[in-house]
């Protein structure tokens, strides 16, 4: 559990940790929390020779209100994610979702950029801001942009990010008054989740009027179960939920572990999908 | 409170004087030992299950800073014996040559290769990518039964065979004729996971040489220091009186330091190379390779049985994986579960065999409970499947069947001497703490609605053997050497007391029990009495801690140590009370004449007279101390009654442990806090093997589950609120009445939570999930083999 050899710079603002990237090259990662980043280290399965911490950039952490969307700062640790009164009352489902993110240690290091740059299928983030329909904005040479969550995770542990950008906010539309849950389904509380559901629900005159989905480790990146979404949209009782996330597993490709295989991950989807869209839509 | 009425120590739940220590991090792990111009060594491991190697080339590891040296096994192979295995079960036994570092060949997945020596860790582990390795591969050898067919690749082609030994134990009456003669024959085949222990500290080893006068100090996360001592010995070549053996504080072992690791003495040879000082410390993705793993057995078990569930016969035919080598007493591990697969049941006839094979695959070794919990679980199932064949209730049929307490001692069928036991009395106790019939009251009704939550009732009357071992006994095992401990005592001047074991804990606090057992004695205060351990220059003899040993033996040998004490203090009180010896009272500490209360010495002033020895009885040697080497008589025999719920989501496969309730006769209890901290944490160790760990290989021999991410050890919330009791019955076999408890919750616990799995979801054709029993399995077994619709 020995590094190989690596640099270190720890950036006051954005601009400079923008440069340190460019500079980096292909080489530099952002030390965001180091909850993952560092065990891959340690196991010498990532080498970056330069580590920009972007821990001390003051205005990366903490939430605001612009109009009706909510504004995450990239920084903010799982820990502060968790006790935001901002991000519990207009996204529910981030608070909930971070609420079974590993154990307080790596609550308190962790980062919700972190998380959701390092792109793991597996993490609970990355399917919760699938869902939240957020955007992702990053600070790179060429400026600022914001990339829609659904265009930036492109493969397992890849995203849109262009190594000399950094992620510096998460953008989420508010969903107050929409019913949420999280249901996740591991081993031991420590473990990756084998299949977890993010569920959105709007609900309307005791049916539910919009379902969103997103799947966690059903495929080399966090997704969306749109089959499922589709045939939620009128469901009025429980039956009918279950029904419509028979098609939760419809177009995902999960992979196979020591702790399930991709058969039993399909099933899950569906059984766990019908019990999360039936805890969001107050059903269950 | 009048003078003499001291509350006793023994059965006080004393806080342990450890802790302090250890919970503010004051204490001296191997790794944290420094010294000056210490070198660090990094160990390059084969990536490969099974190789020749055509090159090793650390030349180029050699050129690069930092480091200061390099070597392969060949290099290290001058005067280095292999690595020893202390237990030939049989004349015949197929024993390999283990040498400490691959000289030719790789034979798992973690066989160290070569060695780096930098002067720092970061510098050696750089290192380790420097050195160039051409393997051969060869192939892998996996399966147990495969390995055994004519044609098998084998693990060590010199010995012409993948078998190591075959094991035969037969009793009572011929099984054949016992088997015709039953009306219920069942056979069933389980499995036994590998799995490997997770200490909370990873092995690490420093060694210090004094090379002007050939002198090593070895310090070692081990739970044996003096076997440790012996064996390092004998596998270097240095002589026994130059070798000191430490063992600081050492974090948890639960058997995979009960061993002689090829690092320690890797760590021994560079250090006598290069006169240095070296350290070496795993980490635990490495120790998931390289440090022996536990278990690893197929069982095929037979029961025969009346209709009216008396038990005529068992059989018992084990496949057990040795892994690519013998390491200490790998061979021995399935044979200490030989004599207990008939467990606390009568029965006409045994039989057993047991056929180690090798594999390409991590050596195993003892893993808490070493053979008794693989048979307890054997035996614990094909009751409960008994029970179902016969339509019974599973606590009914071990009631028909086990010991009754009026019948103690009794000589069980395997040859075993039961001194003592009350397994109703445990039964009952845990039947009404666990509401047995209400919850299966609930289970019928959840049965009947058609619940999609199944519930499960788990069962294990479990005993086993503790307290290794009578001397005799190992050298009818072909164990190599005796199962006796040493405890002395030293009265200081000043009426302190320093007790001397030869146990070595490693997070079972000897020194707080050890301090209670002499407290009582001797008659002083339980904060007077240091232990001291761990270290063969101040501890210099014992036997060390493993199998539910230390306070049976090691501690009835404090015991017998500290009466002799008070015997030589009666005599020094009495010549200065000038009384006869007949004619004192001891009680409390304080030596009293009969009839005159007023003429009293304390053992304190009785130590301090012996001290300044200035007016002793004639020819009697100056200070009070003693010393005791105890061989037991007996093994020990803890037993008790476990029960679980479980609830299991047939929907997903999950199983949630709803209740679990425990009741052990450990006999007499020293410390019931720290009983019950071995009971938690043996349930917990237990239940993971039934529901969390496995050590999983592909086909081609790469460990899996090589980190923790995979390999999942539960936490505290993963587990229930345990319910624990006990009841006392008396070990006969030594004067403190104690049976041990390291091993008890570990065997008991893994049957009760499996059976409990089945038994949910018997009623749906199951009779077998695999352990561990993953959600995963337990969909699969609910649906067969086929897709969910």
């Amino acid at each position: 559990m020995i590094p190989p050899a690596f640099d270190y710079v720890r950036p006051h603002t954005v601009e400079e940790a923008v440069r340190a990237l460019a500079d980096g090259g292909e080489d530099a990662k952002v030390l965001a929390g180091g909850q993952s980043l560092l065990p891959l280290m340690r196991l010498r399965m990532a080498f970056p020779q330069l580590l920009v911490d972007t821990g001390r950039i003051p205005g990366l952490r903490g939430s605001r209100m612009e109009g009706d969307t909510l504004v995450v700062g990239a920084m903010t640790t799982h820990h502060g994610v968790l006790h935001d009164a901002l991000v519990r009352r207009h996204a529910g489902l981030l608070a909930a979702a971070t609420a079974t993110v590993a154990d307080p240690a790596v609550r308190h290091r962790g980062t919700l950029g972190g998380s959701l740059a390092h792109a793991d299928p597996a993490a609970d983030l990355p399917a919760v801001i699938l869902a939240l329909e957020g955007e992702l904005v990053a600070v790179g040479p060429r400026g600022r942009r914001t990339i829609p969550a659904r265009e930036f995770f492109t493969d397992y542990l890849e995203t849109a990010l262009a190594p000399d950008e950094l992620l510096v906010e998460v953008r989420l539309p508010s969903t107050d008054g929409w019913g949420f849950h999280y249901e996740k389904f591991q081993r031991v509380a420590q473990a990756y989740a084998i299949v977890g559901v993010a569920a959105l629900v709007r609900r309307d005159n005791g049916s539910i009027a919009e379902a969103r989905v997103g799947l966690t480790n059903m495929g080399s990146t966090p997704l969306r179960a749109p089959a499922a979404e589709e045939a939620l949209a009128g469901a009025g009782d429980a039956a009918a939920v279950k029904r419509a996330a028979g098609e939760a597993a419809e177009g995902t490709r999960p992979s196979r572990d020591t702790s399930a295989s991709p058969e039993y991950r399909a099933h899950l989807a569906r059984v766990l999908t019908g019990r999360a869209v039936l805890a969001a839509a107050g059903m269950g | 409170m009048t003078e003499g009425a001291v509350e006793a120590e023994v059965g006080r739940a004393r806080l342990r004087k450890e802790d302090a220590r250890l919970l503010t991090g004051q204490t001296n792990w191997t790794d944290n030992i420094q010294a000056a111009g210490m070198l660090h060594l990094a160990i390059l491991r084969s990536p490969m299950a099974h190789a020749r190697l055509e090159r090793v080339d650390v030349s180029p590891a050699r050129e690069l800073p930092g480091v200061v040296a390099a070597f392969t096994g060949s290099d290290l192979a001058e005067g280095m014996g292999s690595l020893p295995c202390a237990w030939p079960v049989t004349e015949d036994m197929v024993h390999p040559d283990h040498p400490p570092l691959a000289v030719d060949e790789v034979r798992h997945a973690g066989d160290p290769v070569a060695v780096v020596v930098a002067r720092d860790r970061y510098a050696a582990a750089d290192a380790l990518e420097a050195v160039e390795v051409e393997y051969e591969p060869l192939p892998a050898v996996l399966d147990l039964e495969a390995a055994l067919a004519e044609d098998a690749p084998l693990v060590h082609a010199d010995k012409g065979t993948n078998r190591c030994y075959d094991w035969p134990l037969r009793a009572g009456e011929d099984y054949a004729a016992v088997r015709e003669r039953a009306e219920v024959v069942l056979k069933r085949r389980y499995h036994q996971q590998r799995l490997i222990a997770n200490a909370m500290e990873p092995r690490a080893v420093v060694v210090t040489p004094l090379a002007a006068s050939g002198e090593y100090t070895v310090y070692s996360a081990t739970q044996i220091p003096h076997i440790l001592r012996v064996m390092l010995a004998m596998v270097t070549g240095i002589p026994e009186h130059k070798l000191r053996v430490v063992a600081p504080d050492v974090g948890g072992g639960f058997g995979s330091k009960l061993q002689v690791y090829g690092e320690e003495a890797i760590a021994l040879a560079v250090a006598r190379r290069l006169g240095r000082p070296v350290k070496w410390t795993e980490s635990r993705s490495e120790g998931y390779l390289a440090t022996h793993h536990g278990r690893g057995m197929i069982q095929d078990v037979e029961i025969a049985a009346d209709r009216d569930g008396r038990l005529r016969g068992l059989k018992v035919d084990l496949l057990a994986d040795m892994g690519a080598y013998l390491m200490l007493v790998t061979p021995g591990v399935p044979i200490l579960g030989a004599f207990m697969y008939p467990a606390i049941y009568k029965m006409d006839s045994y039989e057993f065999r047991c056929t180690g094979v090798f594999t390409t695959r991590t050596p195993t070794d003892a893993y808490r409970g070493a053979g008794r919990p693989e048979a307890t679980y054997a035996i614990e199932r094909i009751m409960d499947e008994l029970a179902a064949e016969l339509g019974m209730d599973p606590v009914e049929l071990r009631r028909r069947n086990w010991i009754r307490h009026e019948e103690f001692p009794y000589d069980s069928i395997a040859g075993l001497t039961y001194d003592s036991g009350n397994y109703e009395a445990a039964t009952d106790k845990a039947l009404a703490l666990f509401g047995y019939d209400e919850l299966r009251e609930e289970q019928r009704k959840r049965d009947e609605r058609g619940d999609t939550v199944r519930l499960g009732i788990g069962v294990s009357t479990y005993t086993e053997m503790c307290g290794l071992a009578p001397s005799r006994v190992l050298r009818d095992l072909r164990y190599a050497a005796g199962g006796w401990e040493a405890a002395s005592i030293r009265m200081l001047p000043t009426g302190k007391v320093e007790v001397v074991t030869g146990t070595s804990p490693h997070g079972q606090g000897h020194v707080t029990s050890w301090s209670q057992i002499a407290a009582d004695v001797l008659g002083v205060p339980f904060e007077d009495v240091e232990v001291v351990h761990g270290d063969t220059r101040a501890a210099p003899q014992g036997m060390d801690t493993y199998g539910s040993r230390s306070l049976v033996v090691g501690g009835a040998a404090v015991h017998h140590a500290a009466r002799k004490v008070v015997d030589k203090a009666r005599k020094v009180a009495a010549h200065l009370l000038e009384a006869s010896e007949r004619d004192l009272e001891f009680t409390g500490g304080v030596f009293s004449v009969k009839g005159s209360p007023e003429a009293r010495k304390t053992i304190q002033e009785v130590a301090f007279e012996a001290f300044t020895s200035h007016d002793l009885p004639d020819g009697m040697e100056p200070t009070i101390n003693a010393g005791h080497v105890l061989d037991p008589e007996n093994f020990s025999y803890p037993h008790g009654t476990h029960l679980c719920a479980v609830e299991v989501d047939t929907e997903t496969g999950m199983t949630r442990i709803r209740s679990y309730v425990c009741v052990d006769d450990v006999g007499r209890v020293v410390n019931p806090m720290i009983v019950e901290g071995q009971v938690h944490g043996g349930l917990a160790q237990g239940i993971a093997q039934a529901l969390y760990e496995e050590a999983v290989y592909d086909d081609d021999g790469n460990l899996l589950s090589g980190t923790m991410a995979d390999y999942l050890v539960p936490s505290a919330v993963d587990l229930p609120d345990f319910v624990t009791d006990r009841t006392e019955t008396p070990a006969e076999s030594n004067p403190l009445g104690v049976k041990g408890v390291g091993e008890a919750g570990t065997i008991a616990s893994t049957p009760a939570v499996v059976g409990a799995v089945v038994d949910a979801l018997r009623p749906l054709g199951v009779t077998d999930v695999p352990m561990p029993c993953t959600p995963e399995r337990v969909w699969r077994a609910i649906h067969g083999e086929e897709d969910p619709a």
